[in-house]
């Protein structure tokens, strides 16, 4: 793992992306005393209560938590594709109400239309002003940025899942994002794929600064990629209330990180304790 | 997957199998694999050498020559059950005879006409049938209320046999295109609209998330997610409804008409020409399969395309 990890190093270190930050411009994200309840009467039961947080523009935001504690739920309110049932979200100074353009949306899976190319895939997300010719120009622009160019005029099932994942976050990207909103997006891929998508979101990022949210149930990726880290989960003798912040931590030290730092291997295990996972 | 699962196939040993697993993680390796053109279809069993029924079977030309052998052999026996006097000549006329009549009805320029009649009212029924096929089937698989309001109804119609429609039709549109053409369209319409509707109900959920992620709503996301993706269950609706089209159309000329195969096969059980009649069902079996095969090969096509 430790060797792996030193030869994707290079790549990391050397952001080969020109700044490009016409593509995006960050904002802040606040959420203001947000709750979700599920159903109604007697079957409600609460996934999230009493979020409130601010994250800066530009800022990598990692939200971690186990399985079921609301993380999705929480990106969802963001982009508008889930209501909360209290309190609001606020992208900039005004609130999300409905599908934001502002955000945009990196799944688990890569979601793309099978029907497509990479290059029309990538396409939709571009924001609905955009004229034909800067759109093309942009598509371009991405499938380079993620190494795609090649493969502009393949299908999805034609390339590998690691690529597909790199479509799916170009797509996004395309959008112009104020906020980048990523669902465990390289969750389903193999150790070493995801290392360098891991590395390419870093160059990403360096390229087009942009507001990211990270939802991941892995402790390592945070450490690697945020700015900060927030934890979700219930609060002792709240259990049957929902999920809430119960930690937030400020990762030091500037990216790339070394992968095998005493004092990240020190606060992984003590967000693994928060995990629930001792003795790691 | 093809790479994976080869050597298994081939019956190599455990050792490139591993490599192979080993080499597929990384993401260079799956790059470099993919930048090959994407393999055609490898038609599963088929084996290096193309010389096994399988790889025969693949070849477009040796599947017309084999769909082609059940009815020579039809037509064999067909001629020796009449030259072996099995039959009256008016049961069962032999295959030299429904040939000369139609060699008859050529020449008197009568069978172009019933040819051609009875397809194009194949046709316009079917395009305005499938077409409505389509819209109700969109609007009742997409909006939980159209499904509610229209679905009872629209499943008590069809089960309304084809038959029961032809007096009502005839009354209100006379014995004329009119009334033809909307019983065919009648035909045509259930498949596609069932198909349509449920396929619609059932396309994958996570992309039409996904789409409407990106801004995409109402008539932009149906076209540009949920009818793409429906594509396959619309063609196959498609060629179900073509199949009862000419079924219904029969059914309309059998009863009023002047013209068509339909009104063939009834003038020609009236007068008793048994070749006349035989021609007939020949002719529905031929212009029904070549129809239907067209559609295949648009299917085929779309298939590729869309999904």
């Amino acid at each position: 793992m430790t060797a792996v990890a030193a030869s994707a190093r290079p790549s990391a270190s050397a952001p080969s992306a020109a700044r490009t930050s016409d593509l995006s411009s960050a904002l802040p994200v606040s959420f203001r005393g947000l709750r979700r309840t599920f159903g109604t009467g007697g079957s409600a039961h609460t996934v999230l209560r009493d979020i409130d947080f601010d994250v800066r523009e530009g800022e990598v935001l990692a939200i971690l938590g186990p399985s079921g504690c609301g993380k999705s739920t929480l990106l969802r309110a963001t982009a508008g594709l889930d209501a909360p049932s209290a309190g609001s979200v606020n992208i900039g100074t005004t609130p999300v109400q409905g599908i934001d353009p502002r955000c945009a949306f990196a799944f688990q899976e890569p979601r793309l239309l099978p029907w497509h190319t990479l290059q029309a895939n990538i396409a939709i997300g571009l924001p609905k002003s955009s004229s034909a010719k800067t759109g093309k120009a942009k598509v371009a622009r991405l499938l380079e940025l993620v190494g795609l160019d090649k493969f502009a005029k393949h299908r999805p099932r034609e390339v590998s899942g690691g690529m597909a994942q790199r479509a799916s976050l170009a797509r996004a990207l395309a959008r112009n994002p104020g906020v980048l909103l990523l669902d465990e997006p390289f969750g389903a891929l193999d150790a070493l794929t995801r290392i360098k998508m891991q590395d390419l979101l870093l160059e990403i990022h360096a390229a087009e600064p942009t507001t990211v949210l990270l939802v991941t149930h892995d402790v390592d990726e945070a450490l690697q990629l945020a700015d900060r880290i927030v934890v979700l989960g219930k609060e002792p003798g709240r259990e049957g209330d929902g999920a809430t912040i119960v930690r937030t931590v400020v990762v030091p030290d500037e990216r790339p990180r070394d992968r095998g730092s005493a004092e990240l291997a020190r606060m992984r295990s003590s967000l693994l304790e928060s995990l629930g996972v001792e003795g790691h | 997957m093809t790479q994976l699962g080869n050597p298994d196939l081939t019956g190599n040993s455990v050792t490139p199998t591993s490599a192979h697993g080993l080499k597929a993680t990384g993401v260079d390796v799956t790059t470099a694999g993919a930048a090959q053109p994407p393999a055609p279809d490898q038609g599963g069993s088929t084996p290096a050498n193309g010389w096994s029924p399988a790889g025969v079977l693949e070849k477009g030309w040796a599947r017309l020559l084999l769909g082609l052998l059940l009815p020579a052999a039809l037509i064999g026996a067909w001629q020796w059950s009449t030259s072996a006097g099995l039959f009256s000549v008016v049961q069962l006329p032999p295959p030299a005879m429904v040939f000369e009549a139609a060699a008859d009805l050529i020449q008197r320029g009568e069978l172009g006409q019933h040819v051609a009649i009875s397809t194009q009212r194949v046709l316009i029924g079917f395009a305005f049938g499938a077409g409505l096929g389509l819209a109700f089937g969109a609007l009742v698989g997409l909006s939980r209320v159209a499904d509610v309001l229209l679905a009872p109804t629209i499943g008590a119609l069809r089960a309304v046999p084809s038959l029961a429609w032809v007096p009502l039709l005839i009354l209100w549109m006379k014995i004329g295109e009119d009334s033809k053409v909307t019983l065919i369209m009648i035909g045509a319409f259930f498949p596609v609209f069932t198909t349509v509707s449920l396929a619609l109900r059932h396309v994958d959920k996570n992309l039409v998330e996904a789409g409407r992620a990106f801004g995409l709503k109402g008539l932009k996301l149906l076209t540009t997610v949920q009818l793409p993706a429906v594509v396959p269950s619309v063609f196959s609706g498609l060629r179900l409804a073509l199949a009862q089209a000419w079924l219904f159309l029969v059914a309309a000329e059998l009863i009023a008409s002047s013209m068509g195969l339909g009104f063939l096969l009834t003038d020609s059980q009236n007068n008793g020409r048994t070749d006349r009649l035989l021609l007939a069902i020949v002719l529905l079996a031929v212009i029904g399969k070549i129809t239907d095969a067209l559609l295949g090969v648009a299917e085929k096509w779309a298939v590729k395309r869309w999904a």
